[in-house]
């Protein structure tokens, strides 16, 4: 743990080095967010209301999902980038070092410009919390901060399992692009406006809506049953199959060379 | 003439080769579609009968927009060009008889319509078959048809004429990542990418329609859709020329004004 901090803190000071590209970047990240809001905020200026949920609930639900992605994109970059290492053959130098590989990954890559993105949640949060017009309990603080756990979870497991195809194919990874970047496109409205059908495919398929749609439901007090909010922590067990897809892919992994 | 035109012919070809990029492409944008269609409706089944636009002319516009993505799409740069800038390969490419302005925008043309002329077909098609309102529908009439094909291509070269302008901000700024993710977050904004112009509130919309990025997609995709017609087709069919022409002027002044004083990089 004490050598993960200072693997933050050195790629934290080597992105430092360019601060001007670093902060057009960040304030460029913040920027793609913040049009992505606009964007939100036009559609409820025209149409006050989408399937009975109100602005300041939709904000809260997109700034919770914003986070968790923005967070996870942050510190699981490196599993993002994760093809140029098996193309650039750096995946090898990994293998032969005596830590565990995950570890490794995690720590050759990370994205603090994403900080733009994490900030335009943050901004949203502020603004959601107190016009939401929800008691904030006890119970209800605790639902917010396990669905930003169990985003980050099935996140990082998403990216985990994006990382594990590229073992297999390099091209047609676009495809994974639905889950990771639709998902928080999407993931701005509760996944029950789009339908049942697409509700069940996030449930089930790819457990976003356990952190996204059924805890939010018990936060904005459209149900009373208080178990939904241990939900998200469901997450984690996403976590499983898809580290066991990234096993299964490095032990059939040969190396490109160099 | 004949150089540019194998400039064209090479980029294109080597375009075409990504087949299965291309399969991955189709299936995100089909999904994507869909999924905004879905996101829409949404809306509009929420009641409230304010809709600047009817749902089967939202349902063309989006399809068109996800079939014609690559040649619309504002992120996408040729990191070749950026390349030759910051690594100093520009040196080589100087040396060259011909326009460094007129070589760079044909490529680009080149890589945007190889990947279109790979995506397009397959997602129209489904498109054309899928339930009533989400289906994408023919133009309403012979005259909008033949004016959206016109409008297509003008936005297409309004969209490069622009970007151009950000491959020679590179010779200025050296590292381009900054004013890339910049300038992509504007030119998606403003051209209606992320929602259409007609949902934007109503106070701005004389601003939007007046800004060069209306000029890209919307003008031919709301042309198809049958939101603009006749008249009002022509006039926003002038103003994307005139656009057209302002960019390709500034683009050619600045690339001039950046090539009298570049600093080839490294060696």
């Amino acid at each position: 743990m004490k050598l993960y901090f200072k693997y933050v803190g050195m790629l934290l000071k080597s992105q430092m080095q360019y601060k001007a590209s670093f902060i057009m970047t960040t304030l460029g990240q913040f920027l793609v967010s913040f049009t992505a809001f606009l964007g939100v905020y036009f559609m409820f200026s025209r149409f006050h209301s989408v399937k009975g949920f109100v602005f300041p609930e939709i904000l809260l639900c997109f700034s919770i999902l914003l986070m968790a992605f923005s967070l996870t994109e942050c510190f699981v970059r490196g599993f993002d980038v994760f093809p140029r290492l098996i193309q650039s053959g750096n995946l090898d130098r990994i293998l032969v070092r005596p830590r565990n590989e995950i570890f490794q990954v995690l720590t050759s890559n990370m994205d603090f410009s994403r900080i733009g993105r994490l900030l335009q949640s943050v901004l949203m949060l502020i603004y959601a919390i107190p016009a939401s017009g929800i008691v904030w309990t006890f119970d209800k603080v605790v639902t917010v901060i396990l669905m930003l756990i169990g985003g980050m979870a099935v996140f990082t497991a998403l990216f985990v399992l994006y990382a594990g195809i590229s073992f297999f194919t390099i091209e047609g990874l676009e495809f994974m692009n639905i889950f990771t970047d639709g998902s928080r496109e999407f993931g701005k409205y509760p996944l029950s406006i789009y339908g049942e059908g697409i509700l069940k495919f996030f449930t089930y398929v790819i457990p976003i809506a356990l952190f996204q749609y059924y805890p939010f439901l018990y936060l904005i007090g459209r149900s009373d049953n208080a178990g939904l909010m241990f939900l998200p922590l469901l997450g984690f067990v996403f976590l499983l199959p898809c580290y066991g897809f990234f096993r299964f892919g490095l032990r059939r992994y040969k190396s490109t060379g160099s | 003439m004949r150089k540019y035109m194998s400039f064209f012919r090479i980029r294109f070809i080597a375009g075409l080769q990504y087949r299965a990029a291309a399969w991955a492409g189709i299936a995100t944008q089909f999904a994507w579609g869909g999924m905004t269609l879905l996101m829409f409706w949404a809306f509009y089944q929420s009641g409230e009968n304010s809709f600047p636009i009817t749902f089967p002319e939202l349902a063309s516009y989006i399809w068109m927009q996800q079939a014609f993505l690559a040649m619309f799409m504002a992120w996408f740069f040729d990191n070749d060009i950026f390349d030759s800038i910051t690594s100093g390969g520009i040196a080589y490419e100087l040396c060259r008889p011909c326009d460094i302005y007129a070589m760079w925008f044909t490529k680009n043309m080149a890589i945007r319509l190889s990947r279109t002329i790979l995506r397009c077909f397959p997602i129209l098609l489904v498109a054309a078959f899928l339930p009533a309102p989400f289906s994408i529908s023919l133009p309403p009439d012979w005259l909008s048809g033949i004016l959206f094909l016109v409008s297509i291509l003008l936005g297409f070269l309004v969209l490069i004429a622009f970007s151009m302008l950000i491959y020679i901000s590179a010779f200025y700024t050296i590292s381009p990542m900054g004013i890339r993710i910049l300038a992509t977050s504007v030119i998606e904004f403003f051209a209606g990418a992320i929602i259409p112009i007609p949902f934007f509130p109503e106070a701005l919309q004389p601003i939007m329609y007046a800004l060069p990025f209306a000029s890209m997609q919307n003008t031919p995709f709301l042309i198809y859709a049958g939101h603009i017609r006749g008249i009002e087709a022509l006039q926003s069919m002038a103003l994307q020329l005139i656009w057209l022409a302002a960019l390709l002027i500034a683009g050619r002044l600045l690339m001039k004004r950046a090539l009298k004083k570049v600093v080839v990089q490294g060696g």
